[in-house]
């Protein structure tokens, strides 16, 4: 009967460590044959990953444009014919900018080009000639990708003109400046911020909602009047859902590299190392609310609000973090995400660059570190 | 640490108090001894403190005031020595659904540390105590309520606990692995282990070696079961032979001075007397009445009832005050035609038929996931019968479950109220959705915060009302339009005995109204209070008659007076000898 405490420490260890493979063994039973496992875990990161991969892109390629030649020259038509053969643009022509303002209203062309009537004038008179942009500014994006492309065009035609030696030295020197690399399509830095958003998902939000069941189902009772100790429970709970993190990112850096074709030049061993580090702060956020919450419910809400969310919009995944107002830029600082993310490019476009990720990783454990201290404290083995 | 020794008590309480915020204690100051060899019962109402002096002794709370000691343990020092020393099933038993009945073995095998090598004779012998050998393979979620909760015991049976702490295993299970359970358990007293059993239920009190009674967080007594029935001892009447409607010679009953109690028992009446008086006679004047009280052994609730002060008058304001419906020359109000409910290859409810006459109480009694509350549902129209049909207040719920539901009035399980809104809130709710509006509405408001005494209440949220005033206002939510029909699912459930009386003496009153009411319970009990019940089991109808007569078809020589529940497990036990013939 007393064995067990009179014991030696040898004894006490052999115990320590069955217990612990059999909550281990019994929380991977639980992961294989729950459904809803395998959906957070899986299907919905292939899901993200489609997404990112095919449906959005930040890149706006072919954008349509009415283009309206007020005054037909050899010059304009010649302008007008740069402009349609820009990749960035898919030209609709036009007589007058009116057939064009409903179009641009109902979102059908994008802006209206319009090459006023004194163009040519203007160019012959040596003024710098003025090409209007018209974009629909409630799509601030948009309006300022069209601006700043029509300008690029009209800065490109100038200076091949000059080349060609038909036209004069450009009136200001064209400073090129587009806003996204054509060489790199978005999906390329996408496809690696999405992992992120991936283990934010397995580490925060599928670890709250199994331990807030436990807590709603009664197990976790019946488990803590047990010998179990509270942090065999923790650690019982965290090496299986450590796995499945890490295995949900390798299935979606296999489809990265393989289906979306994303570079990978860094090392493996940085993979790891980023990803590992990065599931201790999603893990102990996943521990400290459901031990906060013990429900479903909250739990899975405020997973989304304080982990999911925040890995979305103020990590500088789809957002810079430079162009936030100042107070949500503090509040960035402890999204573990916002120092996973940029690494995580950095190994999949640049290469290691290791003094990047010490830091990273450092503040990533810090950050890991506080959730568990918080998770540990509030996991006691009392109930009420 | 050194071992404790092996001397009783098991368990020392010694001025327990225990508080959650709310200002009256959830236990207050209880004192008292556990000893081993022996079942002791946990016993009172929901919100008693049952669950939350399980937990005190388990060591995963702790007192504020007072101390537990376990086994010579001190809960606040050594919770780890008592943890070691017990097994504890909560009230969902502590499975993992997901995981085999073996699995669910093993994890708590490691848990406890049974060595390797007694594995197999340990869990041989659990796996035959619990007759669950066939079923090692089958996940825990998929077996019945009674297999869990053998599985339950059997996995905190692991390592021979010292002490056993069971918290309401009896909930929501059928009688018949409930009788199963108990005899388990008391072959474990038989061994010295102390054996600590929560309940709601009163006849389970009768059956324990020892109980605690508790009401509102109180100790209200402690001793023997029998110590307890004593104090009534003589003052107990079965008053049968009764001619006319009995609910209404109950009610008079009831206000008379002498009586403490009574409830309608089948046919006959039972009445807790005063000391030294005898029940007055209600009989009429002709001599050939067969009215008679005659003397009947107390019950725990009986003498429960008199230690809380006597139960309700018999008068019924709220009967009072609604309007009659006139008899309808013995036409169904309620039919039920081979009502049948398929979900995939699971039959939930299998052809069940019945009707119920105007101003008579029918039950559906039956264990949890028995077709009780789908055979419910489908009557309220909530749910579509794959088979079969059903008529309310003459609508057929086919085509018209609108219009019938208008008809009804129907108070769920667990009192489905708006917790976040006031009792005054949802009582206007309920009118607007049972369609009263303006002056009607207003009124019928009025006289329900009279007659339930809601007036000290109305701010108060209704997910923070204790559990009697929570049925006392899903009650007056579901009479507001003065339904013709009454549909109540598990109306009384752990609610304490006095609130149970307070809420049949409503329904009897307007039952007299001639209003028709519709009753689902688990409770045996409960079932006395109908004119008629069907037995469902397993989907299946397996009795129809009066509470009466099915005693009557199942006593013998060795049973000559049986219980609700001798009935229905002796009614299972036959049905099922049939299908296997």
């Amino acid at each position: 009967m007393n064995r067990i405490r009179k014991s030696d420490g040898g004894e006490q260890r052999a115990g320590r460590a069955r217990r612990f493979a059999a909550l281990v063994r019994k929380e991977s039973y639980q992961i294989v044959r729950d459904p809803s496992s395998i959906l957070i875990a899986f299907v919905l990161p292939l899901i993200l990953l489609f997404l990112f991969g095919y449906g959005v892109s930040l890149d706006t390629t072919r954008t349509r444009v009415g283009l309206v030649v007020e005054e037909v020259t050899p010059l304009t038509r010649d302008l007008a014919a740069s402009f349609q053969a820009s990749r960035y643009f898919a030209v609709v022509n036009g007589n007058d900018r009116r057939e064009f303002e409903d179009d641009l209203v109902l979102g059908r062309v994008r802006g209206i080009l319009v090459i006023p009537a004194r163009f040519a004038a203007d160019h012959a008179a040596g003024r710098h000639p003025a090409v209007q942009v018209i974009v629909d500014g409630s799509d601030p994006n948009t309006a300022n990708f069209v601006q700043n492309y029509a300008q690029g065009t009209v800065a490109n035609w100038e200076r091949q003109r000059f080349t060609e030696g038909v036209g004069r030295s450009p009136a200001i020197a064209a400073e090129q400046r587009f806003w996204f690399n054509p060489e790199l399509t978005s999906r390329n830095f996408l496809v690696p911020g999405s992992i992120a958003i991936v283990m934010t998902l397995v580490g925060t939000l599928l670890t709250s909602l199994v331990v807030a069941r436990e807590w709603e189902r009664g197990t976790m009772e019946a488990m803590m009047a047990t010998p179990v100790s509270a942090a065999e429970l923790l650690a019982g709970k965290l090496l299986p859902y450590f796995i499945l993190g890490l295995t949900s990112m390798t299935l979606c850096v296999l489809l990265a590299v393989f289906l979306f074709g994303v570079p990978f030049r860094g090392s493996v061993a940085a993979l790891y190392a980023l990803s590992a580090t990065f599931l201790m702060p999603a893990l102990g956020q996943g521990l400290l609310i459901s031990a906060a919450t013990k429900n479903q419910f909250l739990a899975s809400q405020l997973a989304l609000i304080t982990a999911f969310l925040p890995a979305f919009l103020l990590s500088g995944f789809l957002f810079e973090i430079n162009s936030m107002p100042t107070v949500i830029q503090w509040i960035t600082f402890i999204v573990p995400a916002r120092y996973l993310i940029p690494s995580l490019q950095t190994v999949f476009l640049s290469g290691d660059i290791w003094p990047m990720f010490a830091r990273a990783i450092a503040v990533m454990l810090l950050i890991g570190s506080v959730f568990f201290a918080l998770a540990a404290r509030s996991t006691r083995k009392r109930i009420g | 640490m050194t071992p404790a020794p092996d001397v009783a008590p098991f368990v020392r309480l010694t001025g327990v108090t225990k508080r959650f915020g709310a200002p009256a204690p959830a236990l207050d100051a209880v004192d008292g001894t556990i000893a081993g060899g022996r079942i002791t019962g946990l016993v009172g109402p929901d919100g008693a403190g049952k669950t939350t002096l399980i937990r005190l002794m388990t060591g995963l709370m702790l007192p504020d005031a007072g101390t537990v000691e376990v086994l010579g343990y001190d809960t606040r020092t050594d919770p780890a020595s008592i943890q070691a020393a017990i097994g504890y099933m909560p009230q969902r038993f502590g499975l993992y659904e997901d995981l085999s009945v073996q699995e669910n073995l093993d994890l708590y095998a490691d848990l406890r540390g049974l060595p390797t090598d007694e594995r197999t004779a340990t869990f041989g012998e659990l796996l035959e105590f619990t007759d669950l050998k066939r079923f090692t393979t089958r996940l825990a979620g998929k077996l019945s309520g009674g297999m869990k909760q053998k599985l339950g015991l059997a996995c905190a049976l692991l390592r021979k606990p010292r002490l056993l702490l069971l918290d309401e295993p009896g909930v929501g299970v059928d009688p018949i692995s409930r009788r199963d359970l108990w005899k388990m358990v008391e072959d474990l007293t038989a061994e010295g282990i102390g054996v600590v059993w929560s309940t709601a239920y009163l006849e389970e009190a009768e059956a324990c070696d020892h109980v605690f009674l508790f009401n509102q967080g109180r100790l209200l007594f402690t001793g023997r079961p029998q110590d307890m029935t004593e104090r009534v001892e003589d003052r107990v009447f079965r008053v049968s032979g009764i001619e006319g409607r009995r609910r209404e010679k109950l009610a008079r009953l009831l206000d008379d001075e002498g009586v403490v109690d009574g409830v309608i028992q089948g046919e006959a009446i039972r009445l807790v007397m005063k000391a030294g008086l005898e029940p007055p006679s209600l009989a009429g004047n002709g001599a050939a009445t067969a009215w008679r009280a005659d003397v009947t052994p107390p019950r725990f609730e009986d003498a429960f009832v008199d230690m809380l002060g006597g139960g309700p008058g018999g008068r019924s304001r709220l009967a009072e005050t609604q309007r009659t419906f006139a008899a309808n020359e013995g036409k169904a109000v309620i039919e039920a035609r081979g009502l049948t409910k398929r979900f995939g290859d699971f039959t939930a409810a299998d052809n069940i038929t019945f009707d119920i006459p105007r101003g008579q109480i029918f039950g559906l009694l039956g264990p949890n996931g028995a077709g009780k509350s789908t055979t419910f549902k489908m009557l309220c129209g909530l749910l579509k019968p794959t088979a079969g049909e059903g008529r309310v207040a003459g609508f057929d719920l086919r085509r018209d479950a609108a219009a019938a539901r208008n008809r009804l009035g129907y108070m769920a399980q667990k009192f489905s109220l708006y917790g976040d809104l006031s009792v005054t809130q949802n009582l206007n709710f309920f009118a607007g959705v049972y369609g009263l509006s303006g002056a009607k509405s207003r009124e019928r408001i009025e006289l329900m915060t009279e007659i339930f005494d809601f007036r000290p209440i109305h701010d108060m949220s209704a997910k923070d009302l204790p559990l009697g005033l929570k049925q006392r206002l899903a009650l007056a939510c579901a009479v507001l339009h003065e339904p013709e029909v009454l549909f109540l699912d598990e109306p009384t459930s752990g609610v304490d005995p006095i609130t149970r009386r307070e809420f049949w003496t409503h329904i009897n009153g307007l039952v007299e109204k001639g209003v028709t009411v519709l009753v689902t319970t688990h409770f045996m009990d409960e079932a006395e209070y109908c004119d008629r019940i069907s037995l469902i089991y397993r989907g299946r109808s397996i009795a129809l008659g009066s509470p009466d007569e099915m005693k009557k078809r199942v006593a013998n020589r060795d049973l000559p007076d049986p219980t609700m529940e001798d009935a229905f497990i002796a009614l299972v036990q036959g049905s099922e000898a049939k299908e296997a013939a």
